[in-house]
């Protein structure tokens, strides 16, 4: 078995770039449980972090829209944006375009997938790798699932995606860690930015933990929208990693609404004990 | 409103330092190399942060162009309940206000 890693967390632009207006007591449970996941994956010794986000109009738009996008580039680079706005400085990223190839031309024969030569990446990527590759050192493969321009990739799609990376990792030698990253209920960007809707996040979240896959791919995409807003969309990376650790069970190690994060900020884990 | 072409415009300045160049020092001709109305141009120009929310571009990429056009974060905001009470609700796009949630 490659997969070493499988977790989830937030990717909120307010976590680096609004981060001093918290309740530092959030603030700071939410930085030391993602320093909790930077230790476990390194304990896991990982070839490769593989990075499930739903980008935001950073490298693909309306004119050409794929479902899922995987990268295959030497590196990246980000933040795309402005380094102050996001408060993370601007670095290139390491990528790994043989094993890139490798895993894309294996999750081809199940999911029709893009593939990217090129890749800004916005705070999606940029905000967890500031915390769980801080040096910048680790191999990324950045996938992305269309959470943004409608029609939006559909959640058994999704899930889909998440048992064909599976099922290409354990064919390979190399151990991947794996990272979905995305909100569950938020209104970001909007008049409504700092509205969340806890309940609905916490009932999600237990179907993720409970790896419930009929459960979690009952969401509707309108009831989404009004319960979870059009953040909640997002919910497609996390599903994706529970489809990947079909099978096995989950925890929650932090849950908190940070309004001003505009988004109830998470971090989770699969337990891979099952293969 | 060629809201397609709005966005488009917003997403290559934030792709594109170049373009941003450009577009500080000659923005008239950068607009006119987009598909847009005479509104839209002023709404961009201006900026009316509220008018380009009202008229349905996505907050996403609305929140960088505002940050471009120098507006704090609060102002932002601001900006768009602005113009909420000025135009009325989101016309096009996901990124209207529906309810549910708590602040």
């Amino acid at each position: 078995m490659s997969l070493v890693f499988a977790g989830i967390c937030s990717h909120a632009p307010g976590i680096t770039g609004r981060a001093e207006r918290a309740d530092p007591e959030l603030r700071e449970g939410l930085y030391s449980n993602f320093n909790k996941m930077r230790l476990a994956i390194e304990a896991t010794k990982p070839d490769a972090l593989v990075v499930i986000g739903a980008e935001h109009f950073a490298n693909f738009f309306m004119d050409n829209m794929p479902a899922f996008c995987m990268g295959m580039a030497e590196n990246y680079y980000g933040p795309i944006e402005d380094e102050n706005w996001l408060n993370i400085k601007r670095h290139k990223i390491p990528g790994n375009p043989e094993l890139s190839e490798q895993l894309i031309t294996m999750i081809m024969e199940d999911i029709d997938l893009a593939y990217a030569q090129e890749w800004k990446f916005d705070h999606g990527i940029m905000v967890p790798l500031n915390f769980l590759t801080p040096d910048y050192q680790l191999d990324i493969i950045p996938v992305n699932i269309n959470c943004q321009g409608p029609p939006l990739t559909p959640l058994h799609r999704a899930w889909k995606f998440g048992q064909a990376l599976r099922k290409a990792c354990d064919k390979i030698p190399e151990r991947i860690a794996v990272v979905g990253t995305g909100g569950i209920s938020h209104w970001p960007a909007t008049p409504d930015s700092g509205k969340i809707n806890e309940q609905w996040d916490r009932d999600f979240l237990e179907k993720w933990k409970n790896n419930n896959a009929e459960a979690l791919l009952s969401y509707k995409d309108e009831d989404v929208y009004q319960d979870g807003g059009q953040g909640g969309f997002e919910i497609r990376t996390f599903i994706s990693v529970a489809g990947a650790c079909e099978g096995n069970t989950g925890e929650i190690w932090f849950y908190a609404p940070i309004p001003i994060y505009a988004v109830g900020c998470t971090i989770g884990s699969m337990n891979l004990s099952k293969s | 409103m060629s809201l397609y072409y709005v966005q488009k415009l917003i997403y290559n300045l934030n792709r594109d330092p170049d373009l941003v160049f450009k577009f500080q020092e000659d923005m008239t001709g950068v607009l006119a190399q987009y598909e847009l109305t005479t509104a839209e141009m002023d709404a961009i120009r201006k900026p009316d942060i509220g008018l380009l929310y009202v008229s349905g571009v996505n907050g996403q990429l609305l929140m960088h162009y505002a940050a471009l056009r120098e507006y704090e974060w609060d102002d932002y905001i601001q900006a768009m309940k602005d113009g909420l009470k000025k135009y009325g609700n989101v016309k096009a796009g996901y990124y209207s206000r529906t309810g549910g949630g708590a602040v």
